[in-house]
C-alpha cells in the first residue's frame, strides 16, 4: 500500500505508522463531561466504507496525516496534513 | 522414451543428474519430469495419506503428484515440483513421503486401511483419551501423512527482494500475454512481462500448431526477442506472479539460482514487489482430470501434459496410450501421438457424437471406469453401451476440459461467474481494479481469440492511461470453437481421486455432504480438498461439481472457495529476504562504541542500541566485581558514562514553553533560560508515558530528553500534539539524538575533572544543581547540563557527534587520573536504584503519577495531556499499588525482579498478591540487596514486613518496606 503524503508525495506504507481514527484530533477541553472524555478516548466507529484515520510519516517528514480510506476496498480517497484538517 | 527430431531440447548438451539415488541423463531444456519420463521412470512419489504410488499428472506448476526434495541437509528444498525443476549437472532429487523406498513403501498399508481413513477421520477417530493428542496421535499422523520434511536448520542460502514499477504488467507470456505486451510496448508504455516458464509461448510450446505461418514456439520466440530489444520492456522469465495486493501491487517470485548448480553467492530466489498502473492477466488455463475409479496410477496424465511431453520435450510417455475425454482436445492428443509414431490403443470419448478416425479406434459414448497396475498403469477398463472391456495400456491421457487460471482475479475478494458453454468459471469484469484478464484465463480458448483478447486488453489499459496505441496487426492462428460436454465423475467400484495431492476422493466429498458439510467452504475444511500446495488448482472445480451433485444444487449455486495468495508456494526466506538478523534489527552504536569495545566491555542491547554492561578490570572474573567497583568509583571519585542513547528533542519557537506545558505534567514555561527541570509526561489515558529533563537553552529554545526506550514514541507523540492538537502554537520540533554525543561525568570529583578540561573553569555560583549552558572544550562549542541520574554531584556534557569518540577517550583518561573511570549499565542501574530513580521498569505503562509518588508534579494551574483521565476513580487512592523500596531482613537475602509480594502470614497465591518487584540490585554503598516495587497502599506501609515470593525461581525473602530513596534522601551530595 502507498499513501500520498501531502509533503513527500506517494510513499510506501512501511514509512508510516498508524494511530487510529481521526477523532483523536477532537480533544475535549479540561472541563468537558466524563462522557465526552470517555467517547474521545475509547469509542470508535468501525465502518464498512470510508473512514478518516491518522497516519504518522515517521520514516519520512514527520507529518501527521489524515487519510480517508475505504475499509472494504482499501482504496485511499484522500490525504491531508493533520494541521490543516478539519477537526 | 525420446522421439527423434521432436522437441525444443538441446540434444547436443547432455545433463547428468540423480533421482532416488540413481544416475540419469537428460538434455538441456528438460525438466526433472520430462527427463525421468524419457528414461521410462513413471513412479515419482507417494501420495499424502494413502501412500499410493504416483507419477507425474501435469507438465506445469500445478503438478500435485511429482513432488521431490532437491538438495541435501540445510540446503534441501522440499516439495519441489518435478515439472518445474529444470535439470542441471549434479542435480540430486529425492522422493518424499516414502519409507523405506519409493518402490516398497511400508506405509502404503494405509491404503488397505482406506475405509477407516475417509474424510474427517481425524475428528472421529483421535478423540480420546485427551492425553494422547500431543504425545501419540499427532506425531504418528504427522509421520504417516506428509509432504517433504524441513531440515530443521536455518536456511543458509541467499535470497533477494526487489521492487519494480511499470505502466503495464503482463502476467503470462502465452499468445495473449505476448500480444498485450507488444501492443503496449509499441505505444511507448513501460512494460514488464512475467512468465513462470523458462521461455515464452505458453501453450504454444506444447502444441503442434502454426502462428503466422511458422511453428507457434518460433513465433513466440521471435516476438519475445523483439520485445527484449525494446528499451521500455523488461521480460522476466522463471517469474511467477503469486499475489495481487492493494493499489496495483503484485508479488512475484523469480527463480534465480534454483535451476543452476549451487553457488553460495547466487540467490536462490528473488521476491519482487511490482507496482503497476495497469495489469493484463494472461495466465492461461489448467486442464482438469476426470474422477473415475483408480484414476491416480503412474502413467495417467492430463491430455495436455501428454502433448507437452511429446511436442516440447520429444518424450513419448508410453508405448500404448489410451486417450479419454469429453472434448475435442482428446482427439488432438490422439492425432499428435499417432503423427509421432506412438500407438494409440483407443480414444474413449464420453460424447455419443464423437467422430470416428482411421488412425485409431474411437469409442463414442464410452467412459473409463477402472484401471489396473501396481506401480504403474498396465491396463484400463472402459464401459460402453455393450458392456465393460479391458484394454492394455501403459499411458492414459485424460481431458475433462479446461479451467481458466483466474486465481489472481480473486485475491481481493472477487468471485468468478460460471459459464455453461465452456463449463468453467471465468472472472467477472474489474474484480481487481486495473487488472484486465485476457485469453484462456478469461475463457477464450482458441489461439486467435487469445491474440485478439491480449491486444484488446492492452488497448483498454493504454486508453485508461491516456496513451495512444499504434496499429498492431494480429497474427494468423487457429480459431477452433470449444466443443465439450461436462463430465465430472464416472461412478463405479473403487476410489475416484479428485485432489491427488491431499488424497481426497469423490466419495469423501459426497460423505462430507452427507454429514451436512454442504457449504463449499465447510466441505473444503472437512475433506482437506484444495488445501495442499497446489491449492486445488487441479481439483477445485471437479470437487464442487461433485458437491453440487451430492447436494442437488447447480455449480454456480454451490460457488467456489476463496483463492488466496500465493498462487504457487513462496519460500518465507524469499519474502523476508534482507530482513533476517541485522537486517531485521539494525545495530545502533554510540560514538564511544569503539573505545568501549577496546576496553573489553560486554555490550548489551537497549532497543537497537548497544551499550556497555560493565568495564572489566584486570583480575575481575565476575560482573558483580566490576559493577560494585564502578558504583564505589562514582560515589567516591568520578565515573564516565555514555548517555547519548537518550532521546534528545530540540523544541523551538515563541510558543515552545506553552507547548511543553501541555505535554508535561509540570510547568515548563516558567523554567528560566540556563536552567533544567525534571518532567513527567502522561498518555492521554492518565498513565505515565515517559520522564526526562527539559533544559531551556534560551528564551525560545528548549532541549528535552526522553528515555532511550521511548525516544521514538515520544517524538511521534509530540509531533501529534503539535500538528494535530495545537497547530495554532508557533513551535517546531526536531530529533537531535544522533547529532549530539553526550556523556555523564558523575561523582565528587566531577567538577575537578571538568575544570581541567573546559576552556574556562566552572564558577560554582553560576553552576548550581539543574543549571545548563554553553561551554567550550578545546575551542569546540559544547553544552553542559548539571543533572544527575546517580545522586552524585554530576554533569552531562554534549558535543557534536563527530567529537564523541575523542571526548569519551579524554574524559576516561582524566577520570582515571582522578581514581575514577568509565562505568556501564549495571552500575548505572545500581546507582539509580540506590536513589529510587525510576526507569521503564517502573513506568511500564500501567502506573500513574500517583503510583510513583509524583502526584504533586501534576500542576493544578494548567491542563496537560492525561490530566483529566488521571483523575478517574480507581487511579488514585489506597487501593493502588504504590512505589516503595524493599530491603531483605530475614535469612534469605535474595531478591528478583518479577517476584510478587505477600503479607508474611498468607499463602503466596494470586488472590493474596499485594504487589510486585520491578528492579533489584546489590548496593555496595549500603552493603545489601535493594529492590524497587509496587505495593498496595505502599506509602502508608513503610516499616512493615512483606514476603517476596518468586515462584519461577524458587525465591522467598522476608523484606522490610521503606522509602524508595535508600541513599542520601535529602540530596545533599547531588547539590553539593
Amino acid at each position: 500500500m502507498r499513501i500520498r503524503c501531502p509533503i513527500c508525495g506517494d510513499r510506501d506504507l512501511r514509512e508510516f505508522t498508524y494511530k487510529g481514527d481521526a477523532v483523536a484530533l477532537n480533544r475535549p477541553g479540561p472541563e468537558a463531561a466524563a462522557q465526552a472524555w470517555d467517547d474521545y478516548l475509547h469509542l470508535r466507529r468501525n465502518p464498512a466504507g470510508a473512514t478518516r484515520e491518522l497516519w504518522y510519516h515517521g520514516g519520512g517528514c514527520g507529518a501527521w496525516i489524515v487519510v480517508t480510506r475505504d475499509t472494504v476496498t482499501h482504496e485511499i480517497l484522500g490525504a491531508v496534513l493533520a494541521e490543516e484538517a478539519e477537526a | 522414451m525420446r522421439i527423434a527430431g521432436k522437441g525444443l531440447i538441446d540434444r547436443d548438451t547432455p545433463v547428468h543428474f540423480r533421482f532416488d539415488g540413481v544416475a540419469h541423463q537428460g538434455f538441456a531444456g528438460d525438466t526433472l519430469a520430462s527427463a525421468l519420463l524419457a528414461q521410462g521412470v513413471r513412479l515419482m512419489g507417494r501420495s499424502f495419506k494413502y501412500h499410493r504410488p504416483r507419477g507425474v499428472l501435469t507438465a506445469g506448476s500445478e503438478e500435485p503428484n511429482a513432488l521431490v526434495t532437491v538438495g541435501q541437509g540445510a540446503h534441501a528444498d522440499p516439495n519441489v515440483r518435478a515439472t518445474v525443476q529444470e535439470i542441471y549437472d549434479g542435480l540430486e532429487a529425492h522422493p518424499q513421503n516414502a519409507w523405506p523406498s519409493l518402490r516398497y513403501d511400508l506405509l502404503s498399508l494405509n491404503d488397505l486401511a482406506a475405509p477407516f481413513l475417509s474424510a474427517g477421520f481425524y475428528y472421529k477417530t483421535f478423540m480420546w483419551p485427551r492425553a494422547f493428542w500431543e504425545k501419540l496421535y499427532e506425531p504418528v499422523i504427522r509421520r504417516a501423512a506428509g509432504l517433504g520434511a524441513l531440515s530443521g536448520q536455518p536456511d543458509p542460502d541467499a535470497y533477494e527482494k526487489a521492487y519494480a514499477f511499470c505502466d503495464l504488467l503482463v502476467i503470462g507470456a502465452g499468445p495473449a500475454g505476448l500480444m498485450a505486451a507488444l501492443t503496449a510496448a509499441e505505444a511507448g508504455a513501460d512494460v514488464i512481462l512475467c512468465d513462470e516458464d523458462t521461455r515464452s509461448g505458453g501453450r504454444l510450446l506444447a502444441e503442434d500448431e502454426e502462428v503466422d505461418g511458422q511453428p507457434g514456439h518460433a513465433w513466440a520466440q521471435a516476438l519475445t526477442d523483439r520485445l527484449r530489444a525494446m528499451p521500455n520492456v523488461r521480460v522476466m522469465r522463471r517469474t511467477t506472479v503469486t499475489g495481487v495486493y492493494d493499489q496495483g501491487t503484485y508479488g512475484a517470485l523469480e527463480r534465480v539460482g534454483q535451476h543452476l548448480p549451487h553457488r553460495a553467492s547466487l540467490p536462490r530466489a528473488c521476491f519482487w514487489r511490482i507496482v503497476a498502473k495497469r495489469a493484463v492477466l494472461a495466465s492461461g488455463a489448467i486442464e482438469r482430470p476426470v474422477a473415475f475409479p483408480n484414476n491416480d496410477r503412474p502413467g495417467i496424465m492430463t491430455a495436455g501434459a501428454v502433448r507437452a511431453y511429446l511436442n516440447r520435450w520429444g518424450v513419448a510417455p508410453g508405448r500404448r496410450v489410451v486417450v479419454f475425454g469429453n472434448n475435442d482436445d482428446a482427439h488432438r492428443t490422439a492425432r499428435d501421438l499417432v503423427a509421432a509414431g506412438v500407438h494409440v490403443a483407443a480414444l474413449v470419448d464420453s460424447r455419443h457424437e464423437a467422430q470416428a478416425s482411421d488412425a485409431y479406434p474411437v469409442h463414442a459414448g464410452a467412459v473409463l471406469c477402472n484401471t489396473q497396475g501396481r506401480l504403474g498403469l498396465e491396463s484400463v477398463t472402459i464401459r460402453t453401451a455393450k458392456g465393460e472391456e479391458r484394454i492394455a495400456a501403459d499411458t492414459l491421457a485424460m481431458s475433462g476440459g479446461w479451467n481458466p487460471s483466474l486465481h489472481l482475479t480473486c485475491h481481493m475478494n472477487g468471485r468468478p461467474v460460471w459459464r455453461d458453454d465452456i463449463a468453467a468459471f471465468v472472472p467477472k469484469p474489474d474484480m481487481v481494479p486495473g487488472l484486465i484478464p485476457a485469453g484462456a484465463c478469461h475463457g477464450a480458448f482458441s489461439t486467435h481469440a487469445c491474440l485478439e483478447e491480449g491486444r484488446a486488453a492492452a488497448l483498454r489499459a493504454l486508453s485508461e492511461l491516456g496513451m495512444t496505441a499504434k496499429d498492431v496487426p494480429l497474427a494468423e492462428a487457429e480459431d477452433a470453437p470449444v466443443s465439450l460436454r461436462p463430465l465430472w465423475q464416472v461412478l463405479g467400484k473403487g476410489r475416484a481421486w479428485l485432489d491427488f495431492q491431499n488424497d481426497v476422493t469423490a466419495k469423501d466429498v459426497a460423505l462430507a455432504a452427507q454429514e451436512n458439510f454442504c457449504s463449499v467452504e465447510h466441505m473444503k475444511r472437512y475433506t482437506t480438498q484444495g488445501m495442499a500446495p497446489d491449492q486445488g488448482k487441479n481439483s477445485n472445480v471437479a470437487a464442487l461439481a461433485v458437491l453440487a451433485d451430492a447436494t442437488g444444487r447447480s455449480i454456480p449455486e454451490t460457488g467456489t472457495t476463496t483463492f488466496r495468495p500465493p498462487y504457487t508456494p513462496v519460500a518465507i526466506a524469499a519474502m523476508g529476504a534482507g530482513a533476517e538478523g541485522k537486517g531485521f534489527a539494525p545495530e545502533r552504536k554510540t560514538t564511544s562504541h569503539a573505545a568501549t569495545v577496546e576496553r573489553g566491555a560486554p555490550m548489551i542491547e537497549a532497543g537497537l542500541w548497544y551499550r556497555p554492561s560493565y568495564f572489566p578490570d584486570p583480575g575481575e572474573s565476575h560482573w558483580r566485581q566490576s559493577c560494585d567497583r564502578e558504583v564505589r568509583m562514582v560515589r567516591e571519585s568520578v565515573g564516565i558514562c555514555d548517555v547519548s542513547t537518550l532521546g534528545k528533542i530540540d523544541v523551538q519557537g515563541p510558543d515552545a514553553g506553552r507547548f511543553l506545558d501541555l505535554v508535561y505534567t509540570n510547568m515548563m514555561s516558567t523554567v528560566k533560560p540556563g536552567r533544567v527541570r525534571y518532567g513527567l509526561m502522561l498518555r492521554e489515558d492518565g498513565h505515565v508515558m515517559d520522564d526526562g529533563t527539559a533544559a531551556r537553552l534560551s528564551e525560545g529554545q528548549y532541549l528535552i530528553t526522553t528515555t532511550t526506550a521511548a525516544a521514538g514514541q515520544v517524538m511521534a507523540h509530540l509531533d501529534f500534539v503539535a500538528q494535530g492538537l495545537r497547530p495554532d502554537l508557533d513551535v517546531r520540533l526536531a530529533s537531535v539524538t544522533e547529532q549530539w554525543a553526550q556523556f555523564a561525568v558523575a561523582g565528587p570529583q566531577s567538577r575537578a575533572l571538568l575544570d581541567g578540561l573546559l576552556d574556562a573553569p566552572l564558577d560554582p555560583e553560576a553552576w548550581p544543581f539543574m543549571a545548563c549552558g554553553p561551554v567550550k572544550v578545546m575551542g569546540i562549542a559544547a553544552r553542559l547540563f548539571r543533572i544527575s541520574f546517580s545522586g552524585e554531584h554530576a554533569y552531562e556534557i554534549a558535543v557534536p557527534a563527530r567529537y564523541g569518540d575523542s571526548l569519551f577517550r579524554l574524559l576516561v583518561a582524566r577520570a582515571e587520573a582522578l581514581g575514577g573511570g568509565p562505568y556501564g549499565m549495571e552500575a548505572l542501574n545500581v546507582l539509580r536504584i540506590e536513589k529510587g530513580f525510576i526507569t521503564h521498569a517502573e513506568i511500564h505503562g500501567r502506573t500513574t503519577a500517583f503510583d510513583i509518588g509524583m502526584d504533586r508534579m501534576v500542576s493544578a494551574k494548567k491542563d496537560c495531556i492525561g490530566k483529566v483521565m488521571a483523575d478517574r476513580p480507581g487511579l488514585k487512592g489506597p487501593e493502588r499499588e504504590q512505589l516503595v523500596g524493599l530491603r531483605p531482613v530475614g535469612e534469605s537475602k535474595e531478591m528478583t525482579a518479577g517476584a510478587h509480594l505477600f503479607e508474611p502470614g498468607t499463602e503466596p497465591v494470586r488472590v493474596n498478591a499485594q504487589g510486585y518487584v520491578t528492579s533489584v540490585g546489590f548496593s555496595p554503598t549500603l552493603g545489601t540487596m535493594l529492590a524497587l516495587g509496587f505495593l498496595r497502599n505502599g506509602r502508608a506501609r513503610h516499616g512493615e514486613r512483606v514476603k517476596l515470593k518468586d515462584h519461577l525461581r524458587q525465591v522467598e525473602t522476608l523484606c522490610e518496606v521503606c522509602d524508595p530513596v535508600f541513599f542520601d534522601p535529602d540530596g545533599g551530595r547531588l547539590r553539593g
